[in-house]
């Protein structure tokens, strides 16, 4: 029990002490990912913007921590069995979870409850960070915090519970014999897809940058100001994802500790397969690589890898890996030239598509039967289900708390608008080509 | 149009739910599915034309 005296009651055997504790390390690195998030989307913002989009990185942790514990874990049920359910068609269809406020109950809880909390815990403020990167240099603090609240106590929570608590999608093996249920082990749905999901909701409502689609021409290219950000938030990120997809294997799918490696593995060689093909398109594409795109389809490798990496070859892992890094590039292109979405971060593309694609590629590669119908559920429900619900929230709360900062504010930059100093005081801020 | 889509993509999540519900057999459940993601992608293509922004609005 590792200097540790055992538990009276409700603790964990002897048997399952290395899995607690290993579990709990994995979890206690798992932030660096939001570490490495808060850069990259510091780093592909503007210079003038970036030390609110740091400080907004931190802001959206600490609320969506806080609204979590306090109202979301109760609808997650994170730490209850059974939520409630209706029946329909002589099936039990569980929706909500019936968990206490306040975390109650949340000490006195078994071990692996705890566990299952805490991984929520940082998969709700990981979501939420996801569209904060989206609505750079024009979305607002109090702005980024609201939607923060409104995803951790409601849709992240309902996600969650749906596909790692009890509810419908987790049963579909039972009610339906679909596969082993609707899987995500590491967040392809309830983080990534929803994060996405939300990214294009913020897009969407907020509307893009000042000078970014000017009347005539090609759209204003607004490059990141820093890109050694990027790369290195690229690569903070890998660390805390091979914790995080294995914590989430043990937590989710009960993986025994032999498998463990191999979902690492399947971690890194999605993430460099992804990488390798994006800097080949970008290199077929434009005639040298580029540098954030790179980071880009790093990341798109990674976040597939969350809905599959658990159960899939290393061989696979690398084919989702390549798709990923393929589609990315040509996407973030295709959403910007011709669908006139503006996503400084690419997160739509990066998150959205790619945590999409990781959970069809679960259900393409996995060997149950019925579980590629299994996933198309899942799918299917995220994009009719929660993108609109999503898309509806936002819109309510974009009437009580306006996304988008006022013209002047965003001419002058969101540092000084926002937060009354600039993050590099010392700069000489030139003038913005875009707003002759 | 954007609320079309919008409203179009709830429409084909409900079917989804309909094909576990109505369709015991899996090939006909899987292809019912595989409908109800169309309608979804047909909603998520209306409400992304919807939000197309005319080019130079976004100027000041």
């Amino acid at each position: 029990m590792i200097g540790m005296p055992p538990p009276a009651t409700g603790g964990i055997t002897s048997n399952s002490d290395s899995v607690f504790v290993l579990t709990l390390a994995l979890l206690l690195i798992a932030p660096l990912i939001l570490a490495g998030l808060a850069l990259i989307n510091t780093g592909l913002g503007r210079s003038r913007s970036a030390a609110q989009a740091l400080l907004g990185n931190v802001a959206i942790v600490s609320v969506a921590a806080i609204v979590f514990a306090l109202v979301g874990a109760a609808v997650a049920g994170s730490l209850s069995v059974a939520g409630h359910a209706f029946h329909l068609a002589g099936k039990s269809w569980d929706w909500i979870g019936s968990g206490s406020l306040l975390l109650g109950g949340f000490g006195s809880a078994p071990a692996h409850e705890q566990l299952g909390l805490l991984f929520e815990l940082q998969a709700a403020a990981f979501a939420a960070l996801i569209p904060w990167g989206s609505g750079a240099d024009r979305l607002r603090l109090a702005a980024g915090c609201a939607l923060t609240a409104v995803l951790s106590a409601l849709v992240f929570p309902l996600t969650a519970h749906w596909i790692w608590g009890s509810g419908w999608l987790a049963q579909l093996d039972r009610n339906f014999s679909l596969g082993a249920g609707f899987l995500d082990p590491g967040g392809a749905a309830t983080v990534h897809a929803l994060g996405g999901l939300s990214a294009l909701a913020v897009v969407w409502i907020a509307g893009p940058r000042r000078g970014k689609f000017p009347r005539e021409g090609l759209s204003t290219a607004m490059p990141g100001h820093q890109v050694v950000y990027v790369l290195f938030g690229s690569l903070l990120s890998l660390v805390g994802w091979l914790a995080w997809n294995t914590a989430g294997a043990i937590l989710w799918l009960h993986a025994p500790l032999n498998t463990l490696p191999v979902d690492a593995v399947n971690t890194l060689l999605s993430a460099a397969a992804a990488l390798l093909a994006t800097l080949l398109v970008t290199r077929i594409r434009f005639g040298k690589p580029d540098a954030s795109l790179c980071a880009n389809g790093w990341l798109a490798g990674l976040v597939a890898s969350t809905g599959c990496a658990a159960f899939i070859t290393p061989g696979d892992s690398i084919a989702v890996g390549m798709i990923a890094g393929v589609v990315t590039p040509v996407l973030v292109e295709v959403l910007e030239l011709a669908l006139s979405i503006d996503d400084p971060s690419g997160a739509i593309t990066v998150h959205g598509v790619a945590g999409l694609w990781g959970l069809l590629a679960g259900g393409l590669f996995a060997s149950q039967p019925g579980q590629l119908l299994a996933q198309l559920v899942g799918i299917a429900t995220l994009l009719g289900f929660v993108l609109p619900l999503v898309y509806l929230f936002f819109a309510i709360l974009n009437r009580l708390v306006p996304f988008r900062v006022d013209p002047d504010g965003e001419r002058i930059g969101m540092d000084l608008h926002e937060l009354g100093g600039g993050a590099y005081p010392e700069f000489v801020i030139h003038r913005d080509e875009s707003y002759r | 149009m954007k609320y079309a889509g919008l409203l179009l993509m709830p429409a084909g999540f409900f079917l989804t739910i309909a094909a576990l519900v109505l369709f015991p057999d899996p090939l006909h459940r899987g292809i019912f599915v595989v409908c109800a993601l169309a309608v979804e992608a047909a909603g998520l293509s209306a409400a992304v034309r919807g939000h197309i922004s005319p080019r130079g609005e976004s100027r000041p």
